[in-house]
């Protein structure tokens, strides 16, 4: 496998490490500001906050956004109790990433997979690995080019909805592609 | 950090008194037989006077009584009191009020060292159980002393190991359920003298010790993807272990002989358990599957491994070599099992079961026979041995959007079942080495 060089990669890492809330353009989260949105991620403390500046995401009517990538296109797939495959949904929201992305080179990805709070916390570090990994060969299989994408698991540890029903969970069992800007070039 | 264990080398034991027999008399609890009453105990402050020497007494005490297995007689039905810690016993007063053991004890101060004098006696055949001991240390050491106080009582009367006098890291949660904040931490293993050891930074994971207790694996998004750490608690340095671009590594422990980690490693999706040698950096992979392999746990002889696999479609529990190869299937119930423990006496193996929609902790003979569910909740997981292998702690988290984890304790006989004192929420216990 080849990756993006050191440096480059550093950059990236911690520019998903700053923004990495995957509530950040939750309901009504298009105007993201700095508090609501960067602001709240208690995970990564004061370093990942300074780090991060709030222009960027645009508007979600400028197809060339990430707004648009994440609300227009669709950031997330969701997958259904401990599995990993992808339905017919996921596949077109995938699809749609990897047209989004081929004609955006500027960007790479940062595939995250998550898991419902239902299962112990190391298995499901082992699942959202494998749902991010799914997410990628299918990324991979529509023309992204390998060296433009990361996986990486969140396990249990991120929900995006938390409440202890059906209905949060089925919300957090998802693959979030997350836009790295300037990163991909 | 753990200053108290440096301090603690100073810890002398030391046998003082005259010649006592270990006797194997009536006084003996059977902790994995149904026990109906507790064993009723008189413990006297201690002489000495002071704060601390009270102190100590309500620690041993309080050690005892959180067993379950004993029962603190009040000082208030006492007959006689102790006059002096030579004095003769006047037996027939304890038995009066019926205290089957007494626990009488001195506290010297000089300075800033204490020594703590203890003796057990069996009230009702008349004699002194075991020989009189003695623990000097710094007067900041008072909890270790008393936890050695009550270890001793607790073994000679159980015939089981001690397990007081030990510590637990754990991951102390705060913030909402979406953002955790998680730092690891070390407290005694009732709750007491908590230190920090991480800033809460990077999110963290399930820690757990070396065999000597002087160093602690866990798994960290310190550079934004999950890979297994090394904390020396004596200088407090930390060293990544096995930084593969592209891979995610989780679930380490060490082996008995405290040189290898056992460790999951996750590449294209795909977790697989290998080892690392921390010395010399070599790997090995043990497991070659397109199925999750994870949750490693060495058997004490460090001969064997036990894991989890759902390579028949669910998580079952399964026993390999300590070199890898052909691994055979040691669950056998339906349900989902995860986070096999190995116990620290060989002869169980601790594991989370999920079945119909709730969690549970159990515990099986190493071929698989005698599962015993030993607790049930919406989301309990995650055992670890006490240094005895006859306690459990484990994390219990509660539903909702303001659920939030929570240490607990049970015995393997699925009593005694307890909340753990913690300093906010917490989990992913793991339990220390009895300390030195």
């Amino acid at each position: 496998m080849s990756f993006l060089p050191k440096a480059l990669m550093l950059v990236a890492v911690l520019g998903v490490a700053a923004c990495n809330n995957p509530n950040r353009f939750g309901a009504g989260g298009a105007g993201a500001g700095a508090d609501g949105a960067y602001g709240a991620n208690g995970a990564y403390g004061q370093g990942g906050v300074g780090s991060v500046g709030t222009s960027g995401l645009g508007d979600p009517n400028d197809p060339n956004s990430q707004a648009y990538f994440s609300q227009r296109v669709g950031d997330r797939i969701l997958f259904n109790y401990d599995q990993a495959t992808l339905n017919d949904e996921g596949r077109q929201v995938l699809a749609g990433q990897a047209q989004w992305l081929n004609s955006h080179p500027g960007y790479a990805i940062i595939v995250e997979g998550h898991a419902d709070e239902k299962g112990t916390r190391e298995y499901n570090l082992a699942l959202g690995a494998r749902r991010a990994s799914s997410a990628q060969d299918f990324l991979i299989s529509q023309g992204v080019a390998p060296s433009r994408i990361r996986t990486v698991s969140y396990g249990k540890e991120r929900p995006a909805a938390t409440c202890s029903e059906e209905s949060c969970y089925a919300q957090n069992r998802r693959a979030v592609t997350v836009l790295q800007a300037g990163a991909g070039a | 950090m753990f200053r108290t264990l440096t301090t603690a080398a100073a810890l002398a034991l030391s046998l003082f008194g005259g010649v006592a027999h270990a006797q194997q008399g009536p006084l003996r609890i059977e902790i994995t037989e149904g026990v109906i009453e507790p064993l009723p105990f008189a413990l006297p402050t201690f002489s000495g006077g002071g704060q601390v020497a009270g102190d100590i007494s309500r620690l041993i005490a309080a050690d005892l009584s959180g067993t379950g297995l004993f029962r603190e007689i009040p000082s208030s039905a006492f007959i006689s009191n102790v006059a002096s810690f030579d004095a003769p016993v006047a037996y027939n007063d304890w038995k009066a009020i019926n205290a089957q053991a007494l626990i009488t004890g001195n506290v010297i101060q000089q300075g800033n060292r204490i020594t703590v004098q203890f003796r057990l006696f069996d009230v009702f055949s008349g004699q002194p159980l075991g020989d009189g001991l003695q623990f000097a240390g710094t007067t900041d050491t008072w909890r270790r002393m008393a936890h050695k106080v009550a270890d001793a009582v607790y073994s000679r009367i159980t015939g089981e190991g001690p397990y007081f006098d030990s510590r637990v890291v754990h991951v102390l949660e705060s913030g909402p359920k979406d953002r955790r904040v998680k730092r690891l931490a070390i407290m005694d293993y009732d709750g007491a003298n908590t230190q920090y050891l991480t800033t809460g930074s990077d999110l963290v994971l399930a820690p757990r010790f070396s065999p000597k207790g002087n160093q602690i694996l866990y798994t960290s998004y310190q550079s934004g993807f999950p890979r297994i750490y090394l904390l020396n608690t004596a200088n407090m340095q930390t060293r990544g272990l096995d930084q593969q671009p592209g891979t995610m590594t989780f679930a380490p422990r060490f082996s008995p002989d405290g040189r290898t980690v056992v460790f999951s490693l996750e590449q294209g999706g795909n977790s697989d358990i290998y080892t690392l040698d921390t010395q010399s950096g070599q790997r090995r992979q043990l497991t070659n599957s397109p199925s999750i392999e994870t949750g490693p746990s060495f058997s004490p002889d460090g001969r064997q491994i036990v894991f989890e696999s759902d390579r028949s479609g669910e998580s079952q529990i399964y026993v390999m070599s300590a070199g890898g190869g052909e691994a055979r299937r040691i669950s056998a119930g339906s349900g989902r099992y995860n986070t096999p423990v190995w116990s620290p006496r060989g002869d169980m193996i601790a594991f989370t079961k999920q079945s119909e929609g709730r969690f549970h902790i159990g515990v099986m003979r190493t071929d698989g026979s005698e599962e015993r569910l030993l607790t049930s909740s919406f989301l309990d997981e995650g055992p670890t041995w006490a240094p005895n292998g006859r306690v459990l702690m484990f994390t219990r988290e509660s539903a909702g959007a303001s659920g939030e984890p929570a240490l607990y304790s049970v015995d393997i006989s699925g009593r005694n079942l307890k909340r753990v004192p913690t300093q906010g929420g917490a989990s992913d216990p793991d339990w220390s080495p009895l300390l030195p």
